[in-house]
């Protein structure tokens, strides 16, 4: 719950509620309804949704409220007519001379604050998860095809519970040892080092990520790193280092076995025809 | 008489002006001439002695006469299309021909259907509809045979070895290709210019039959190009070991269902932007109210078409999985992802769109202000469930707001990215969307049963229930694998088709005997018919874009691991570039189709000779509802004249 800012959500909705209550004009309630919903998305999260997404859901949350209006002929009237009566009447005169100002006024502060901002480099979105290669990869002389290559320990899981537990110890000491100064305490891609990286480690708790791949992708990720990734999709600027020039295949894949086992995911099982 | 002096000096000045512009123009050619290069005089044959230059130039030119005469055949592998590039040019060209031939697949489905209807119910007005339908199609069909021939053409041309290679594994599918599309032709024009000419089961079976074949041709031509997706039947090198199973690939049976479904909803809201196009050029309430309640059947028919496609594209999705996972990673994980939020923004827009035009449709009924209530409610519902099924997964973000988050997922909008919250979110609004047609269908009746308020109560109940369902198994799917996550869509799609079946049940039974009130076809809102054509564009563009999707997954293969793609076009053009064809393709595709309107619209308008006696005429007739309005109806194919079928503007017509 200390994901969100209650201070901003909950006086939000008290208000659209007060308003519904007080039986407010459709002109209003569509401006509350829109700022509203702009206060809650963009500062209703503790950590602050980036503005792409922002601007997605307003478009949605516009496009919803001109629905809303238009369906109905008396909700038109009521949102055009006092627009039309405040353009028009002599009696608005100064409050229309004063958006006339505000409009151009705004539009100038919105330049002057572009112009005065420090550059940002431009935003880009980041393939995630790049295809596997189609080719076969080499690790340590042994060839894996990645469609079709599995954990070869996954097994004793059922057959061998003892020996799987075993596989998933020495995985938890290889993790230690290597891999928590980035991927963190407790996988959560919050390491010692995390804050230096840009990309930072992968959050494996989050079941975005390993929970949706199979064991191979990650082999191959763990075996070839940063500087293994494709050409087509970038871009990479992985740290991650290619283990297999610190680890044994074994030891590779007894850490893919603790991965899943200490975050309670499972991984991806071959898709059947 | 006074003499004007200015007139005579305007006139001089003319002719002054004129003069001294022959002078400037004769002393610069003169001028040109003497300044220009002249060769000294000498005699006849030194004037034509050749320069060292000429001499050089004459040789080469013997030279390259040699070597064309002496040049070796060598098959080539590719030719350029000029300026925009033989990628371009082959994108464009299919696409087009693949949204034409969509089209005319698809009314022949509802066609036959409606005509069906008429036939059972001997309402005049069903047959009428599915004549105009029909009307649409043989100018398509003539620009799907053009675009289709464009394509082959520009296949042998521009890729002429991997057409070669096509041919060599599908080439006993050519000759059931052609005879298929001759006979689609026969049924296609007999079912058009035999509408009233004969018995109505004969004329029903020629719409059958022209269901059949088209359906032929197009899994035919869907083997071709699953085949570049997911070989097989082919070794290693490419040599065909089995054409059957070169058909039977992968994704075959996939794409066959998914394009059915997906035909029916595109061909449907294409009519119905026909209707909304002649809508809003109608002359008079009867035309308004036919093309309303036109545009009304083909919007039924688009979304009968998109509520079960989700599915079939699942389906299709895993199979590209198992053929290839790096295939899979490609498209959901990988290059292609960021298609799948525009996807995900165009189908909730479809939604959105499909659920407010019948909202606005509840105008037109009489009673329906009992439902206002309910708009609210629903809007909210889908507009949080579009918002789910468009968040992305990795956000583009700055990299103050990358930082921020600490990676490129949200720590709470994250989880709304992956499978089970976009399951759950396009289950519910298919519910929800459901739920809205359910009042439309109730906004005109009052059911008489004695039963009715349990009735109501059974259906809110089983609502709830299956809300419930899609819910839960969205939030287990958090917890489980993936296979298993994957396989709890059954269960949740199972939950949301029992909740249709058994609400529409009850309802059927419910509103049996049932006070009915007026549906004033006709009486819609304008924006309305604006709807329907933004969904007939966005279906279109849908396909575009999906379709680009399916074929780019190859990246740098023709067929995918067995022919690789050598030509300058060998990479995965930029998600902006490739939005910018299909958009391009998708307005020149309703350039085209405009005309498919107003020739269709033509063919039902009087002739020039009769306007003008229409003119001449002292005492215009007045105008009813007619289902044909256009005047240019057939008779119909139960045997009466369509125009029979006339009734007041306010007349009922059962649609569901």
């Amino acid at each position: 719950m200390e994901q969100f800012n209650w201070w901003v959500i909950v006086p939000v909705f008290a208000a659209l509620i007060a308003l519904r209550w007080r039986r407010t004009s459709m002109l209003t309630w569509f401006a509350a309804w829109w700022i509203g919903m702009f206060l809650v998305v963009r500062y209703g999260f503790t950590v602050p949704v980036p503005m792409s997404v922002v601007k997605l859901y307003m478009g949605l949350v516009t496009a919803a409220l001109v629905a809303y209006v238009l369906t109905d002929a008396g909700r038109i009237r009521e949102v055009t007519e006092p627009l039309a009566a405040f353009m028009t009447e002599r009696r608005y005169l100064p409050y229309l001379a004063a958006v006339a100002l505000f409009i151009p006024a705004a539009v100038a502060f919105g330049i002057y604050r572009d112009m005065t901002r420090v550059p940002q480099p431009p935003s880009f979105a980041r393939t995630i998860h790049p295809a596997t290669p189609a080719e076969p990869i080499d690790v340590h002389g042994t060839s894996y095809d990645l469609g079709t290559a599995d954990n070869p320990y996954r097994e004793l899981e059922e057959t061998d519970p003892a020996a799987f537990k075993a596989r998933v110890e020495n995985g938890r000491k290889i993790y230690y040892e290597n891999c928590f100064y980035c991927h963190g305490d407790v996988m959560a891609g919050d390491g010692m080092f995390a804050h230096a990286l840009n990309p930072i480690p992968t959050n494996f708790q989050d079941p975005g990520t390993i929970a949706m791949l199979r064991e191979a992708f990650l082999f191959w990720r763990i075996a070839k790193g940063g500087p293994g990734l494709p050409a087509e999709g970038g871009p990479w600027a992985s740290a991650m280092p290619a283990w297999e020039n610190f680890l044994s295949e074994d030891e590779m894949w007894n850490v893919i076995l603790f991965l899943y086992e200490f975050t309670g995911h499972r991984p991806r099982a071959v898709e059947l025809h | 008489m006074k003499r004007k002096p200015g007139v005579l000096l305007i006139g001089l000045g003319v002719l002054a002006f004129v003069a001294t512009m022959i002078g400037a123009f004769r002393l610069a050619v003169t001028f040109d001439q003497r300044l220009a290069f002249h060769p000294p005089i000498s005699e006849r044959g030194e004037a034509e002695e050749w320069t060292p230059r000429q001499e050089a130039l004459e040789q080469q030119r013997q030279e390259e006469e040699e070597a064309a005469r002496t040049k070796p055949y060598e098959e080539e592998e590719y030719r350029a299309f000029p300026k925009v590039g033989s990628r371009v040019a082959i994108w464009v060209v299919a696409q087009l021909h693949l949204l034409f031939a969509a089209f005319v697949l698809a009314v022949p489905m509802f066609a036959v259907v409606i005509e069906w209807i008429g036939i059972r119910t001997g309402d005049k007005r069903y047959d009428a509809l599915a004549y105009e339908f029909t009307k649409l199609l043989s100018v398509s069909f003539s620009l799907t045979a053009t675009f289709g021939a464009g394509l082959t053409f520009m296949l042998i041309a521009l890729y002429p070895k991997f057409t070669n290679y096509l041919m060599h594994v599908f080439s006993p599918t050519f000759l059931p290709y052609v005879l298929l599309f001759f006979a689609e032709a026969g049924f296609l024009y007999t079912y058009y210019y035999g509408w009233g000419k004969f018995s109505p089961k004969v004329h029903l079976f020629l719409g059958i039959m022209l269901n059949v074949v088209g359906t032929g041709i197009m899994v035919i031509a869907n083997a071709w190009l699953t085949f570049m997706m997911t070989p097989n039947g082919v070794s290693e090198s490419g040599a065909l070991i089995s054409t059957w199973d070169a058909v039977s690939n992968y994704t075959w049976m996939p794409i066959n269902i998914h394009r059915l479904i997906a035909n029916v909803a595109y061909g449907g809201s294409v009519a119905a932007a026909y209707a909304a196009y002649q809508f809003l050029q109608a002359k008079n309430d009867a035309e308004r109210a036919h093309y309303d309640w036109m545009g009304y059947i083909g919007n039924f028919v688009a979304i009968c078409g998109l509520l079960p496609l989700p599915f079939a594209g699942y389906w299709l999705a895993s199979e590209i999985y198992a053929f290839s996972q790096t295939m899979g990673l490609t498209m959901m994980g990988g290059a292609f992802s960021w298609l799948f939020i525009i996807q995900a923004v165009l189908i909730g827009n479809l939604f959105l769109f499909a659920n407010w035009y019948l909202w606005l449709g509840m105008g037109r009924i009489q009673g329906a202000e009992r439902f206002r209530a309910f708009i609210w409610p629903l809007l909210t519902i889908i507009t949080i469930c579009f918002a789910i099924w468009a968040t992305p997964r990795s956000i583009i973000a700055t990299t103050e707001e990358v930082q921020a988050m600490g990676g490129s997922s949200h720590p709470v909008l994250g989880y709304l990215g992956v499978m089970s919250a976009k399951n759950t979110a396009v289950n519910i609004l298919i519910l929800t969307t459901y739920v809205s047609f359910l009042l439309y269908r109730r906004s005109g009746k009052i059911p008489t049963v004695k039963w009715a308020k349990t009735g109501n109560l059974a259906q809110a109940i089983i609502f709830a229930l299956s809300a419930a369902t899609v819910i839960g198994y969205g939030i287990a799917g958090y917890r489980v694998d993936a296979a298993t996550r994957i396989g709890f869509s059954r269960p949740q799609v199972g939950a949301v088709l029992l909740a249709m079946l058994l609400v529409t049940v009850i309802d059927v039974l419910m509103l049996r005997g049932a006070k009915t009130t007026d549906t004033r076809w006709g009486k819609i809102r304008p924006l309305s018919q604006y709807l329907l054509i933004m969904l007939a564009v966005t279906f279109t563009w849908l396909m575009g874009l999906m379709g680009y999707l399916r074929s780019g997954l190859r990246l740098h293969w023709h067929v995918f691991g067995v022919v690789r793609d050598t030509s300058p076009d060998a990479f995965t053009p930029t998600l902006g570039f490739a939005t910018q064809v299909v958009s391009v393709t998708v307005l020149i595709f309703f350039g085209l189709i405009g005309f498919v309107f107003w020739l269709a619209g033509l063919s039902g308008k009087e002739s020039h000779a009769g306007e003008e006696a229409a003119a001449h005429a002292a005492h215009p007739s007045p105008v009813g509802f007619d289902p044909s309005p256009a005047g240019a109806t057939p008779m119909s194919s139960a045997g009466g004249s369509a125009p029979a079928a006339s009734a007041a503007t306010s007349s009922r017509i059962e649609t569901s």
